[in-house]
């Protein structure tokens, strides 16, 4: 595993961060320190971190409740979040975007994780999905004209499932037929994300049905787009601030110049893709967990009953220390598949993991959080009952838990192969 | 500009053991909020164009350049970091850091220091005054407003009675007040920028400032616990109280 730095008593030349994006940077580190904790970051990651943890506390957290309540993502709140370079961190600085790390995404989707997850998966749709598949699969005039403004005031879409192929996506059913340079879309979408203020939708749709999956081709759809209607959101039980709509294309007229990669190859992408955007979700379900927790055990140390604090009671103690054990273990679990990723080292299997076990201990440390903070926990006037009720979808979207176990199984049964 | 790094006060303070101060171990240090604003105010200045460079400095040890690289993320040129620790930093006082500064700000041949009012971890209020007066150039403290007019830099001076301003040749010393302005905050891509600006390594014996203390803390005691109070039904009541507790 590739050695990660510390930013403390390194000399200048290990701490450049040897999980850039060129792996091969790794063998040419001068020192070589002993194998670091997993918790170990570089300068900048520990800057970006710290930078974005107190943008959410000061811009972020004073709208989260209204956003919550109306259904709405506050606009000035998704323009901070472009002024902050916040939307483009992986997009290099060529193109007007951060130039940072993947890992640095994961840590940015965390923090935003911890004071709103509605936030923080608009931030990790836009870096882990829309910023890498445009990055990797772009034409050069693709990424200038699409990258600058990814980085700067355009948010982007993914447009994979449908009402009848959600774990199935490959059954999908929207269809590009192609006419001289041109492909008519014809189908619709459903539960797109940040749809209703995209500027930019990537649609994978079928080009040549006859082939099968083999046909589905990646689309990039300009919002104003003759043919695309952006249907009224969802009324959603969580992540209510974040937008969640369907879509129809009705005879869409998309030129062949606005397929991203080849055509046909639209399946391997969206695979390729979501491995990474997995490890996102993993971060933002632990920072939804934390931001939780956090919130909790400060109420515990100061709630006084039979004379003592309810932290005090065994009882409680043991809970608390279980949900901590399991939000450490989760946390460990997507920083590894953050950090394998980045050495270009296979990570798949331990991706599908952190999303899956991440999603549960949200699930778990939210529930325990409102038990522990009693009749107020119930209440609309504490945070805790949000975090309860936006952690559900962590099981669901972008492969569900029974999809991420059975690939799991599918690559542990591999691995066994003589 | 300078940046002094200090000890963001955490939940509750406790005070050492051994009575000679509080607990710094394992505490998170930031920058003083009033020399973030400080730093805002001097890149302010480089965006009108109406300063070349901005110049972080901080008096510490090595966590100290988390600071800088603060300072440098939110515009600052380049960072000096003024290595300072063990017994020396528990020690260390505004005289001399006022003395550090006044030795750089020669080297450097600065024509503004910008620095906050105070720190916010002891309070002093007494480092800008301090270097201004070694330098012996003017100051303008409690700065909420600063305007530089030709070779002369109009301060609007946060005072009890009000508002004063002042106008003072540079260079100069300013000390920022709460009002000045909003810090910015350190952007991504701005952080990614100042991996590549320098920060410099310098020893206060370079400068030739001694920096053994004239101060002994003799002792910190925590402030006495706040008794709690009594309710009352009427105001005969209080006055009875009052009497019996021999205030009136």
């Amino acid at each position: 595993m590739s050695a990660v730095c510390g930013s403390l008593s390194r000399s200048r030349a290990a701490v450049r961060c040897l999980c850039s994006r060129a792996a091969a940077e790794a063998h040419h580190d001068v020192i070589r320190p002993a194998f670091p904790p997993l918790q170990s970051f570089s300068e900048e990651e520990s800057m970006m971190r710290d930078a974005v943890k107190k943008f959410a506390q000061e811009r972020i957290a004073p709208f989260v409740s209204k956003m919550d309540e109306d259904s709405v993502m506050d606009a000035d709140v998704i323009s901070a979040l472009f002024e902050q370079g916040l939307m483009g961190i992986e997009i290099g600085a060529e193109y007007g975007g951060t130039g940072s790390s993947f890992f640095s995404s994961i840590l940015v989707i965390e923090e935003l994780a911890k004071v709103d997850p509605s936030v923080s998966v608009l931030c990790d749709i836009q870096n882990t999905l829309i910023n890498t598949l445009l990055t990797n699969l772009g034409t050069e005039e693709q990424k200038q004209h699409y990258l600058p403004r990814l980085a700067s005031d355009t948010v982007g879409s993914f447009c994979l499932s449908e009402s009848e192929s959600g774990s199935d996506a490959f059954s999908l059913k929207t269809k590009a037929e192609k006419h001289k340079d041109y492909y008519i879309i014809n189908g619709s979408k459903m539960w797109i994300s940040n749809a209703e203020h995209a500027g930019v939708f990537l649609v994978m749709a079928n080009a040549e049905p006859a082939a099968g999956y083999r046909g589905i081709t990646c689309f990039i759809v300009d919002r104003h787009t003759d043919g695309l209607h952006i249907g009224r959101k969802e009324n959603k039980l969580g992540l209510r601030a974040s937008s969640t709509c369907p879509l129809t294309f009705d005879n869409m007229k998309v030129h062949e110049k606005n397929i991203l990669g080849k055509v046909g190859h639209g399946y391997k992408y969206a695979i390729g893709m979501l491995n990474g955007g997995r490890i996102g979700i993993a971060a933002q379900m632990l920072g939804l967990a934390q931001g939780c927790f956090d919130h909790t055990v400060p109420y515990t140390r100061q709630r006084v009953q039979f004379g003592k604090r309810i932290f005090d009671f065994q009882g409680m103690q043991h809970q608390i220390a279980h949900v901590a054990t399991q939000l450490e273990a989760a946390r460990l679990l997507t920083y590894n598949a953050a950090r394998l990723k980045e050495a270009g080292r296979s990570f798949i299997k331990e991706a599908c993991m952190a999303k899956y076990f991440s999603a549960e201990v949200a699930t778990l440390t939210t529930s325990k959080c409102i038990e522990w903070m009693g009749g107020v926990g119930f209440t609309k006037d504490y945070p805790i009952e949000k975090y309860y009720r936006d952690c559900k979808i962590g099981a669901i979207y972008e492969g569900t838990t029974n999809i991420q176990l059975s690939t799991m199984a599918k690559m542990i049964d591999q691995e066994y192969d003589g | 500009c300078f940046a002094p790094f200090l000890c963001l006060r955490p939940p509750q303070i406790r005070v050492k053991p051994d009575r000679t101060g509080v607990v710094t171990d394992g505490v998170k240090h930031s920058m003083n909020p009033f020399c973030e604003i400080a730093v805002e105010e001097a890149v302010k200045l480089k965006e009108k164009k109406l300063v070349k460079e901005v110049v972080a400095v901080s008096c510490g040890p090595q966590q100290v350049q988390e600071t800088i690289r603060t300072a440098l993320a939110m515009g600052a040129d380049r960072g000096i970091h003024v290595e300072v620790s063990g017994k020396d930093y528990e020690t260390l006082g505004p005289l001399q850091v006022s003395k550090i500064f006044a030795a750089l700000a020669k080297k450097e041949q600065a024509d503004l220091i910008i620095l906050g009012k105070q720190a916010i971890d002891d309070d002093c209020n007494q480092t800008g005054q301090m270097t201004a007066a070694l330098l012996d150039w003017p100051q303008g403290t409690f700065a909420s407003e600063v305007t530089l007019e030709a070779d002369k830099l109009k301060v609007v001076r946060e005072i009890d009675g009000g508002l004063e301003t002042i106008k003072i040749k540079l260079p100069a010393v300013v000390t920022a007040d709460l009002r000045l302005n909003t810090p910015r905050y350190a952007t991504l891509p701005n952080i990614m920028k100042a991996k590549k600006k320098k920060i410099v390594n310098v020893k206060p014996a370079d400068l030739g400032v001694d920096v053994s203390s004239r101060l002994e803390v003799l002792k910190v005691d925590e402030p006495p616990q706040r008794q709690s109070g009594v309710k009352v039904e009427t105001v005969h009541d209080l006055v009875e109280k009052l009497k019996e507790a021999g205030r009136i």
